[in-house]
């Protein structure tokens, strides 16, 4: 199975402010009542977005000239609390290609960048100066590129990093790591042979 | 070279190196429960993979479940649909399952020791962040997402970058009334809820030497609620005595041979750590969080902070965020908040020992008028042994609703939620908006005891004043 080399995304941004923001904000655990992961994108930030009745409160994604934004941007510890992969599917579902995030939490970052999703890094400042300009002109073009580890948008450029594991994973197409750890079989049958605890 | 044991294990579980330089690590001990497996079931089945070593993943239910209906099918179809979902992926594969009718049901994180599947110089993994807790034995244990299930059920490893190591000593003596959930929320407060980030946390020093298995599970619980995303305890005699002879602990010259291993793994004297802190047991008092992050925590004395003593942008924000959530006003004292709800149970503190220490100073005083209280034991196991021990008629004739084994108000995937704004004196492990099944819902963390007091006052209180604490 042949992964696509994720070395840039390009789109449309929408911010979304706050420091830790936790899963349970980003997907309530009501809709985790699910056995596949399709449909989750309608309930993405659902509390924060959404009245008792269903209908909208004043939030980001609900603004019309942000629709259509594939990237999203945060603050710091973004994803903090549960390892639930309901959160960066539900992100992923929702049409987000990419997160620029002060920082992120552990579990959240790896489940993301199995999926795909980069989860770069940048300043708050370097996050403010996006924010701004998406701000001014919602259909600015914002460009990640994980190869020269920059963004650039409305003819500004500024630092992004990603951890070079993750990064050399999307860059080279191997962010689903379970082709790999097939490979490996032989080799954890002999380690497992190996660990009294593991026999049958 | 001296080593932590940390570095020891994630050495003996290392298959080798993956081309991005993660490591493919051995998963010894697999846990699965109904939320985050079924997706990756269904993974295997779409690209046509089996289980790799059945024997080495166990399954039990606990998110979903009802706590007051004992008779399938749940009134929730949703929650039947997972239920029936869990069943047949577990039969189709070959894997164990601690259904109901086993009487080994409950949440995974309790059944796992329980049953003495985790063990010492292990490797765990399972589909919940709270993974953490099985640290206490001194395994390795993670937290993981559900394409990482689908990885662990494939191959029994998963691609994984190791951690640093932060031992934290808590040294001296905990004051009367101050419990193992007072030091974690402690120590979370301290070092901030991101403070873990990239560290496993190795927790020493005469308090963890003290504590019993459970109270070592509590703190570990709550590493993740840290940003560590492992937690451990060097393994000793407490451990070993605790393991000998559950079900699935090794026996006879096995065990001898075990116990040998698992002496060997704990981390050497004068090993090397990324970074050490030291705590002071005594500056540890009674904690309640007034916030909506298990760091927004003070001692029980202690006021609600107000934003306008912030020192950063930041801090204000967060403060003003948090108390306008919780309806809490700046710089006024948590004790006398009226609570709604009270509710005792979760993996962090719903084991034997917490409902023990509860029924101690509940026996004889009642629930406050209005107060909803419910108690719920972490596993069948627990609630055999608190009805034989008598606990939960004594928690009955105080006012609490005695309910069967899961995680219940902790997240509210069942039917017990809170409703509207009503506010929990919880002894679980996330305050987090709309965590307890509301939208509006508030949650204040504390220590069991805590939880109880506030249950019988009908508001926030100092357990150690309520219930006549000595503190000589
Ligand atoms: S008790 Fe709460 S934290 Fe623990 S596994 Fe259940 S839902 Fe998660």
């Amino acid at each position: 199975m042949a992964l696509a080399k994720i070395t840039s995304i390009t789109g449309r941004a929408v911010s979304v402010p706050g420091n830790d923001i936790d899963t349970d904000r980003i997907i309530p655990a009501r809709f985790m009542k699910c056995v596949t992961f399709d449909g989750l994108g309608e309930f993405l930030f659902y509390d924060v977005r959404k009245n008792a009745d269903g209908s909208n409160k004043a939030h980001p994604l609900n603004e019309p000239r942000f629709q259509g934004a594939t990237i999203l941007l945060s603050g710091s510890n973004f994803g903090c609390g549960s390892s639930r992969e309901h959160a960066p599917q539900a992100i992923q579902k929702y049409g987000f290609k990419a997160v620029i995030a002060e920082s992120y939490a552990e579990i959240f970052f790896g489940n993301s960048t199995g999926l795909g999703i980069p989860c770069a890094s940048a300043s708050r400042e370097d996050i403010a100066k996006i924010a701004a300009a998406v701000e001014r002109d919602p259909k600015t073009e914002v460009v990640i590129d994980l190869v020269a580890q920059e963004a650039r948008f409305a003819g500004q450029k500024v630092k992004i990093t990603i951890r070079e594991s993750a990064r050399d994973a999307l860059v080279n197409g191997r962010w689903d790591p379970i082709g790999e750890l097939i490979d490996g079989l032989p080799a954890v049958n002999a380690l497992a042979g190996k660990l009294p605890y593991f026999a049958a | 070279m001296p080593k932590s044991l940390f570095q020891k294990v994630w050495a003996a579980h290392t298959v080798r190196q993956l081309a991005n330089g993660q490591t493919q690590l051995l998963i010894g001990t697999h846990l699965i429960h109904e939320v985050t497996s079924p997706q990756a079931f269904g993974m295997l089945r779409d690209l046509g993979l089996k289980v790799a070593f059945p024997h080495r993943t166990f399954a039990t239910v606990d998110h979903i479940i009802p706590t007051d209906q004992l008779v399938e099918p749940y009134a929730d179809p949703l929650a039947q649909a997972m239920m029936d979902e869990l069943r047949k992926s577990c039969a189709e594969f070959g894997i164990t399952f601690f259904d109901r009718a086993t009487g080994k049901q409950g949440i995974v994180h309790i059944v796992g020791p329980e049953q003495g599947i985790t063990q010492p110089g292990t490797t765990i993994a399972c589909g919940d962040s709270h993974t953490s807790t099985h640290g206490a034995f001194g395994a390795i244990a993670f937290g993981i997402g559900t394409s990482q299930v689908r990885d662990v059920l494939a191959t029994q490893t998963m691609a994984l970058g190791a951690l640093k190591v932060r031992r934290i000593n808590v040294t001296g003596k905990l004051r009367p009334g101050v419990y193992a959930k007072d030091v974690i929320l402690h120590i979370i407060r301290v070092l901030g809820v991101n403070g873990g980030t990239g560290f496993a946390y190795e927790y020493g020093g005469e308090v963890f030497d003290r504590f019993t298995m459970e109270e070592r599970m509590t703190v570990c619980n709550m590493s993740i609620e840290g940003g560590a995303r492992v937690g451990y305890v060097n393994p000793d005699e407490t451990t070993f005595t605790y393991l000998k002879g559950r079900p699935y602990s090794p026996k006879g010259a096995a065990w001898d041979a075990a116990v040998a291993n698992w002496r060997a793994v704990a981390s050497d004297p004068g090993c090397q750590y990324d970074d050490v802190v030291n705590i002071n047991a005594a500056d540890i008092a009674p904690t309640v969080t007034w916030g909506i992050n298990p760091g927004q925590g003070i001692s029980i004395v202690e006021n609600v902070p107000d934003s306008a003593q912030a020192k950063a942008a930041d801090e204000k924000a967060s403060i003003d965020e948090a108390l306008a959530y919780m309806k809490l006003k700046p710089g006024a004292p948590i004790k006398g908040t009226k609570i709604d709800v009270a509710f005792l149970g979760s993996c962090t503190n719903g084991r034997l020992s917490d409902f023990q220490e509860v029924a101690k100073f509940i026996k004889g005083r009642r629930v406050a008028p209005g107060v909803k209280a419910i108690a719920v034991p972490g596993s069948q196991g627990v609630d055999v042994l608190c009805q034989s021990l008598g606990l939960d008629k004594i928690f009955r004739d105080a006012g609490f609703e005695w309910r069967a084994a899961g995680c219940s108000m902790c997240l509210a995937m069942n039917p017990d939620k809170l409703v509207g704004d009503q506010l929990c004196a919880s002894s679980s492990n996330r305050n987090f908006k709309g965590r307890q099944g509301s939208p509006t819902g508030r949650t204040l963390l504390m220590s069991p005891v805590m939880v109880a007091a506030a249950a019988i006052t009908g508001s926030v209180a100092d357990a150690r004043e309520v219930f006549g604490v000595s503190q000589n």
